[in-house]
């Protein structure tokens, strides 16, 4: 089916804006994308999976100007023992980086790797094109097409600490397109960090192909600039008994759009996939979450936790397929979100889609207010009532940032809900 | 200690009179008890006391140590020493039971201007308070009453009493729901803290907790009113002959 020429048109001003990088092993990959997304064209409002977000000011040329902002805090994972990498702008900073050099894991950059021949041929746009059914993902193959830069990141050992990428904003009229590939190699282990505002307007894709047996930890923070726009995706594929967690906080950030797409292609996998949000005021956040079960014995949980106050947005778009054959599915969903006043609103889209008999699949989303009797107790024991709604806002969130295995990462998490709300008290 | 004078109370929402004149004076050291049929106004007492919403103060006053506790926020009637011991305490899942008695102890310090307890003085003193109730780590460590049963609840409320030390202490029916050991674990946590400085005021329908915590005063409370004050044989009587007589007496 031709598109409509109003997405024909849009896509291609997005297209005639950038320019496509050539030269080397992406080539072919970067083209294939480039027809994926002339085909479906960029989103549109009436797009089935964007009706609850508007999609123009990510899919317009130029990226709408967003403010600096400094939140008087050092960032987050500072004090981690880490090898730290930093892009500003989307560029990457080598002076403010650490060395490439990790035992157990070749780290590698997108923009730097021209040969013909690389490991990451097989994957870099795979997994994205995989991902593109049933559901359409534009802006990701956009990426795919564009992106000008990334890490390359092979993990075949145990690296002995985390490897972290810090997206820095420095300019208002930055618009940024990295791409991530990671694959990690059978029985090994990693976890990667990310955290930072990135860019005024940013798109991301990161593709991660977990073999048998790994394990992958992802903890990210996003946001903290209040004008700044987001669109993420993470494709992962996971092999047997491989393990893939996933946990994302995002304060602030007018625009965040969070897509994950989750391929269970091996027996006795495990994927948890969690957010945690809090926004205030101008703020639209957007989880966009599927997860397909194509082998026996897997376990999946989505926990998703938003805090919304002072007309602040929230969506959740979840999916859980399980394919037939794959029995012994544990499914699990979950989409609540806690409204501090009756401005802001909830939007969610639970969706459960199965072909096998023999599956435990369950799934909840809720909207509710603060806990007037927990309030009332906590303030009878001399709590004073905005640390009492701090208290009760955390345990709401808490389920999420369970998610995260690493005690130490999880506190870090916690202790930054825990400012971001005391400096967001009335 | 803690006085109340001519006290009238409303629902908030509905016109309905709940208390319709209550005067009650709890002296330093004393333990009163309020007996009283089901829907006497015994609870209304302790949460207009305590501070909780829906209700409305139409005559009368209420002060502790005189200061008006009517006047005051339910974190501030805490700070200046009234503790209710809820009949039914509320589960707060994600919150655990010992961050959420350090906040509170250390809230209520920072409010009088005492210096806050670190984590080493905190812990230290919780673990001796907790193993005289029998309370141990895990239940320490585990979200706020989530999951507890009557008893734990209970003795966690009174755990809580001991660690804040108030110098009133309100124990809105602490008896129910608990079998005769765990009733006797209470009461000697509630014996215990038995002191010159501090008044209780337990809120009960059963004569027997008052066997394990002795009374100086028996007040019966019928139809928004205290219409008798006796001392402990009060309390047997209503054992005996239930509340019919007493109500019939003063009508």
């Amino acid at each position: 089916m031709a598109l409509p020429q109003i997405k024909q048109d849009a896509t291609e001003a997005r297209i005639a804006a950038l320019d496509l990088p050539v030269g080397g092993w992406s080539d072919a990959a970067r083209q294939s994308a480039l027809g994926r997304l002339r085909e479906m064209g960029l989103p549109g409002r009436r797009d089935e999976y964007w009706k609850f977000t508007r999609p123009d000011t990510l899919t317009q040329p130029e990226a709408p100007r967003a403010a600096l902002f400094d939140p008087k805090e050092a960032p987050v994972f500072d004090e981690v023992e880490r090898l730290n990498l930093v892009f500003v702008d989307g560029v990457f900073d080598a002076e403010a980086s650490d060395d490439l050099a990790l035992e157990g894991v070749t780290i590698e950059r997108l923009a730097e790797t021209r040969s013909d021949l690389h490991w990451a041929k097989g994957l870099y746009g795979t997994l994205e094109a995989n991902g593109q059914v049933p559901v359409q993902r534009p802006l990701a193959a956009l990426n795919t097409a564009f992106a000008t830069d990334g890490l390359l990141i092979h993990v075949t050992g145990t690296p002995s600490k985390p490897i972290s990428i810090c997206y820095e904003h420095k300019s208002e009229t930055s618009d940024a397109m990295l791409h991530h590939v990671v694959k990690v190699d059978a029985g090994a282990e990693v976890t990667i960090l990310e955290n930072g505002p990135a860019a005024a307007r940013f798109n991301k894709v990161m593709e991660i192909d977990v073999a048998d047996g790994a394990r992958l930890h992802h903890i990210r923070t996003q946001g903290r600039d209040h004008e700044r726009q987001a669109v993420t995706h993470v494709f992962a594929r996971l092999g047997a008994e491989s393990v893939f967690k996933s946990f994302t906080l995002t304060a602030n950030g007018v625009l965040t759009r969070n897509e994950c797409v989750i391929e269970l292609t091996g027996d006795d996998a495990v994927a948890h996939v969690a957010g945690a949000c809090v926004g205030d005021g101008d703020f639209h956040h957007d989880d966009t979450v599927f997860v397909t079960h194509d082998a026996v014995n897997c376990e999946s949980r989505q926990v998703f936790k938003k805090v919304l106050r002072n007309g602040a947005t929230g969506v959740f778009q979840g999916k859980i397929l399980v394919k037939a054959g794959a029995q012994k599915t544990d499914g699990y969903q979950i989409s609540q979100s806690l409204l501090l006043d009756e401005d802001s609103q909830f939007l969610a889209k639970p969706e459960l889609e199965i072909y096998a008999d023999d599956v435990a699949c369950s799934h909840g989303s809720t909207s509710g207010a603060i806990d007037e009797e927990a309030l009332f107790y906590l303030r009878s024991r001399g709590v004073p009532e905005p640390q009492a709604v701090n208290l009760l806002t955390l345990a709401f969130l808490a389920e999420a940032v369970q998610e995260i295995e690493n005690e130490a990462l999880a506190e870090e998490i916690t202790a930054r809900i825990e400012g971001w709300l005391i400096r967001h008290r009335d | 200690m803690l006085e109340i004078k001519n006290l009238h109370v409303k629902l908030e929402e509905e016109d309905k009179q709940i208390l319709k004149g209550v005067d009650l004076t709890v002296e330093a050291g004393k333990v009163h008890a309020i007996m009283g049929p089901n829907g006497s106004g015994k609870s209304t007492l302790s949460y207009v006391l305590s501070g909780r919403d829906g209700y409305e103060v139409t005559d009368g006053e209420a002060t502790l140590e005189g200061n008006d506790l009517l006047d005051m926020e339910p974190e501030e009637r805490a700070a200046a020493g009234l503790f209710l011991a809820f009949q039914y305490p509320v589960e707060i899942p994600g919150v655990g039971n010992m961050t959420f008695l350090r906040t509170a102890l250390n809230a209520q310090r920072k409010a009088r201007g005492e210096e806050e307890l670190n984590a080493t003085e905190f812990l230290k003193l919780i673990r001796a308070k907790a193993k005289d109730l029998k309370i141990d780590a895990e239940m320490l460590k585990r979200p706020v009453n989530v999951g507890f049963s009557g008893g734990e609840k209970k003795r966690n409320e009174i755990l809580q009493m001991a660690m804040l030390a108030p110098k009133m202490c309100i124990l809105d029916e602490t008896d129910s729901g608990l079998d005769v050991d765990a009733m006797k674990l209470v009461a000697d946590g509630v014996n215990a803290l038995r002191d010159e400085g501090r008044g209780f005021l337990v809120i009960t329908h059963y004569q027997r907790l008052l066997d394990h915590i002795k009374p100086d005063v028996v007040h019966i409370m019928s139809n928004g009113r205290i219409i008798k004050t006796g001392g402990p044989d009060l309390a047997l009587e209503v054992e005996e002959r239930g509340y019919a007589h007493l109500v019939e007496e003063v009508a």
